[in-house]
Parts: structure tokens; sequence; C-alpha cells
């Protein structure tokens, strides 16, 4: 066989099995959610149950991005920069999310903050509810997407080194603006890398988010609980094309990803 | 004295990086810390800048005691071996910075990098990042950074160790020029001793942590302390317990006082200079720096016998 024949070959098996996985169930979702008709879709995601389903969901991205932002860089930090022990522990802890099933995390959420677990009772006396509310949800989704500011800032933390940083300091700059005119700066692809890979996450959570929610439609549904609640009352429309939405927003996340990724290149 | 170091001692780990140093630099001299890599001196920098602390000792910058003031308080402009410029900002920002986060007035920011941008003649290419500069280019930027704070003290690590041979002595006769102007006190990291020996008013030499010898480069030459630093700031012959400049070998046809023979084992013409590679009957190699006219007069072969002898020597106490 030649070169170009097995070129072709290894295009043709690549791109089938995209295909096949991929881009014929996404399409079906988007034939399906249009099928009768681009009104009927609009409808269905526009119900009370659906848009704050819809603003549940950006509401959590908006809280989990930030914080796992300002905490990846700090974590990012401590596991470059840092002196002491701990610091390879650190770095495992931060994975754990990636190695722990997101059905585990929601449990685990309910033992510490549910009704009987460790703070349960501190936080019910409290007038605090965590589990079955807004606040579970949002514990839930940072959880899940934790490790990804950090993975990205690190090795970047790394290549640069410390000489930046050193020379801002005989030039007279204090630490903290050495953090913001040097460090940031210089760390600015990994973290915007990262927070797109955040987003995306939080986005799309559904297995730790459906163990704490509760999913009572209208109050604590998002998105993806959504789609799964329309699904199970046989409203294939409004399932899919909620879906349509949580794919649309995934798009536009890999659209800026590639804006970016285009950016770094030189 | 702008710079006076006091016994400082530096270990990283079981490593003694810096044993008891101590050295003295005038105010607006110009101080080589020469020496093989690992010796300590770019720690020694760093100690003064006040990016390592001494375990031990003490360091004065204009008669203060520098013993917990940070890098930022020091009035030191520090130029690193690979000039950690700061890669996302122009070269103009880049010089601008130290007068940025004191928050000088924009007006005086933007004259004072004009005028250092001349001053280095890098006017032409404010708006170019670090990345698409030459090293050269690079380092003198680096440069025009540390001196935008106009600080007390210039200290230089390796400043033209990663440059190629043409370019080095270019930016080495334009720092020498720059000092003179300037008048700022400086210290540079070298391991290479001609350029120690030409820039440097007063030189340092360190080695394994501790300083060997310091004077003016002429002293070192004349007069050095130790076998390590004679062999260090010039070539040298080693006959038994006697060191022996090579232009400090005497070739004669016939035998004359305290000469003694010696066969010729190359000779290499430089130019004006020319290199013999000699082997003494007991065996020893010896190298003597002669000129094109003794050469001539000598009629020098390989494989002649000559005579040989030395002007001057150095034994060094045990």
């Amino acid at each position: 066989m030649s070169a170009r024949t097995s070129r072709l070959g290894l295009r043709t098996v690549a791109l089938g099995y995209l295909a096949a996985l991929l881009v014929a169930p996404v399409g079906m979702v988007f034939y399906r959610a249009f099928e009768h008709g681009f009104a009927a879709a609009w409808h269905a995601v526009t119900t009370p149950d659906a848009l704050h389903a819809f603003w549940l969901t950006v509401l959590m991205v908006a809280i989990a991005v930030p914080a796992n932002a300002v905490f990846g860089v700090g974590a990012a930090l401590v596991i470059v920069r840092g002196r002491f022990r701990g610091r390879a522990l650190l770095g495992a802890l931060i994975d754990l999310p990636f190695a722990v099933s997101p059905v585990v995390v929601g449990l685990a959420l309910i033992l510490v903050y549910g009704r009987d677990g460790w703070l349960g009772g501190w936080l019910t006396d409290h007038g605090i509810r965590v589990i079955f509310s807004t606040p579970g949800i949002a514990l839930a989704t940072i959880f899940v997407s934790l490790p990804f500011v950090a993975r990205e800032v690190v090795p970047v933390l790394r290549e640069i080194g410390t000489d930046q940083e050193q020379a801002a300091h005989t030039l007279g700059a204090s630490g903290w603006q050495t953090f913001w005119r040097v460090t940031l700066p210089a760390i600015r692809w990994g973290l915007a890398y990262g927070v797109i890979l955040t987003t995306a996450r939080a986005l799309g959570e559904f297995g730790a988010v459906s163990v704490v929610s509760g999913k009572l439609a209208g109050q604590t549904q998002t998105l993806t609980l959504f789609v799964e609640d329309r699904f199970q009352s046989f409203d294939l429309t409004g399932a899919y094309a909620a879906a349509v939405v949580l794919a649309a927003l995934a798009v536009a996340v890999i659209g800026v990803l590639t804006l970016l990724d285009r950016r770094r290149a030189p | 004295m702008a710079i006076e170091v006091h016994g400082v001692t530096k270990r990283f780990g079981e490593f003694t990086a810096l044993d008891e140093v101590s050295l003295a630099v005038a105010d607006g001299s110009l101080t080589a810390l020469l020496g093989p890599s690992g010796g300590g001196k770019s720690t020694l920098l760093r100690v003064i800048a006040g990016l390592e602390e001494p375990d031990a000792g003490e360091v004065r910058i204009a008669g203060r005691s520098m013993d917990g003031v940070p890098p930022q308080r020091r009035g030191v402009g520090l130029v690193f071996q690979h000039y950690a410029p700061f890669r996302h900002m122009t070269v103009r920002d880049n010089v601008a910075f130290g007068l940025r986060v004191r928050k000088r007035p924009r007006d005086e920011v933007r004259a004072r990098v004009t005028e250092l941008l001349e001053l280095v003649h890098l006017s032409g290419l404010a708006d170019r990042y670090p990345a698409q500069l030459s090293g050269g280019q690079r380092q003198r930027m680096a440069l025009a950074r540390a001196l935008a704070v106009e600080p007390r003290v210039l200290l230089l690590d390796e400043p033209f160790g990663a440059l190629d041979a043409r370019v080095r002595r270019e930016l080495r006769d334009w720092l020498r020029r720059l000092h003179d102007e300037m008048h700022v006190t400086t210290i540079f990291v070298t391991h290479d001793q001609e350029e120690a020996m030409e820039l440097a008013e007063q030189i340092v030499v360190v080695n394994e942590g501790r300083v060997e010898q310091a004077g003016r480069p002429a002293d070192l030459y004349e007069r050095p302390a130790n076998p390590f630093v004679m062999s260090f700031v010039g070539p040298v012959n080693r006959l038994g317990e006697t060191w022996v400049r090579p232009h400090d070998v005497e070739l004669m046809r016939d035998p004359r006082e305290g000469s003694v023979e010696a066969l010729v084992d190359r000779v290499v013409r430089l130019g004006f200079e020319v290199r013999v590679a000699l082997t003494l009957a007991d065996g020893t190699s010896l190298s003597a720096q002669v000129t094109r006219a003794e050469v001539e007069d000598l009629e020098l072969e390989e494989g002649q016998i000559v005579h040989v002898r030395s002007h001057r020597s150095t034994v060094f106490a045990a």
C-alpha cells in the first residue's frame, strides 16, 4: 500500500469514528429538537422552569469559575513556588476530582452537609440549607471543576521560572505589584485555557449535582437536570431543545478556546 | 565605600556557596568578580542584591546595613545572566517598569525612557517584544531597565556570557564608556580573565566560595597571592615549586648562566606573538611566548635543542 492510500485510509477511519460517536448523535439531537418546528422548540425552552434551569446553570458557572480561578492560581503558585514538604500531596489532592466519580462527590457532600452530616446539625441550627438547595449545587460544581485551572497554570509557571519576578523585585515592585504586572500576564494563556475548561465542565455537570440538588423543578434544577426531567416525562421536544441550548453553550466555549489557541500560537 | 561585604557565609543544604567572604567596593568604581563557574560569584551578587539571605555576615550599601532590607529598597540594579526580560511587555514597557511601579508621573516616565533608549541605542526598537531582539539588544534593554530607577549600585551577572565573540567585544567597550559617563558603582561577574583585566579597576578573584585575592588588575597579574590566582589571571608554567609566565621564558641558542636544555616540540605563529611548546630534560613541558623577531633570530624549528631560563619566576610560601 502506498503512503498516499494509507494516509487516506487513516483519515477515513478517524473521520468515520468521529462521525459515528460524535457527529451523528449530536446531529440527531438537533434534528429531533426542531422536528416539530422552531416555534415548538423555542416554546419548550422558554417555559418558566426551563428559563429558571438556564439561569441557575449560568449562576453556577458564574460562581464556580471565579472561585476555581482564584483557588487554581493560588494552588499552582504554592505547588510550583512553595518550599514545604506537602507540595506533592497537594498536587495529588487537586487531581482528586478527576479520579472520583461525580456521584460519589455528591454522596460525600451529603455526608458532610446533609441533615445528618458532620456539619448538618450546626447548619440546620443556623437556618442554613446546603443540600437540596443552591449552595449544595454550587459546592458540587466547584468540586468537580476544581483541577482545571491549577493543572493548566502549573506547567506555565514552571516554564517561566522566577527570574522575571526577581527582576521585578529589584526594580522596586512589591509582591502584589509583581503578581499583577509580571506573574499574571505571564500565565494568562494557561489561566484562560483553564477557565474555559472549567466553564465547560461546570456547564455539563450532572452526576454530583443530581445527587445534592433534590431536582426540584423551578428551584434546584440545572439545565442538565432539566433535560433529564423532560426526557423522563416524555417531553422529547423539550428535552432535545434544552440539550441544544447546552450544546450551543459548549460550542461557544470551544469557539473561544480555538480563538485563544490561534492567538497563543505565534 | 559604596559596598562593603563582611564575613558573608551562604549555604545551600550541605553545599557552602560562600565561606566568610569580605570585600569592599569604592564609590563609582568598576569591579569584576572573577572565578570559575560554581565558585560562588553569582551567589555573592544575589546576596548583595537581597535575593538571597546570607546565613552569616553583613552587607552594607552606602554605609547602611542591609540586614532585613528587601531587594526593593536596596537601590540596586541587577542585570540577570539571561536578562530576565518581561516577555509580555515591549522594550519601552520593560524599561519603564521600575518607574511605573514607583508611580512616577507619565510625562516623566516617557521622557526618561526615551532618554535611556537613546543611551542604549534601542530607540528604533521601542515597540518590539524581547523575543524579537538579538542577544546583544536584549542585554542592552535589561541594562536600560536597571538604570531607569537610578540605582546606587549596578550588578551585572555574566553580562556578556550568552553573546558571540564579536558582540561581546563591542558591548565590553560600550559598557566601559557608559561607566565612564555615568559613574554608577558597578560590580560584574565573569569567568573570563581577559574581560576582567580589560574592564575592571578592581578584580576580586572568587573560588570555592572564598575570596582568593582582591586588587588592581596589574597587581593581581604581577603579585598573585597564590598559585590559583596566578594560573587564573594568565597562562603559567609550573616547574616544581616555581611558577613562570610564558612571556618570562627566555630562549637562547647557547647555554648561559642558569639555563637548561629543552627540546622544541611545536612552534605556533599567531602574528606578532609566537607560542613555543618545549620539553625539558626531566620530561616537564614548558610553554614560552616570544616575538616573531626572536624566533627568526634563533632560527627556531621543531625538533631543535635550545637553552632556556626565566627572567622572572614566583615561588609561593607553602
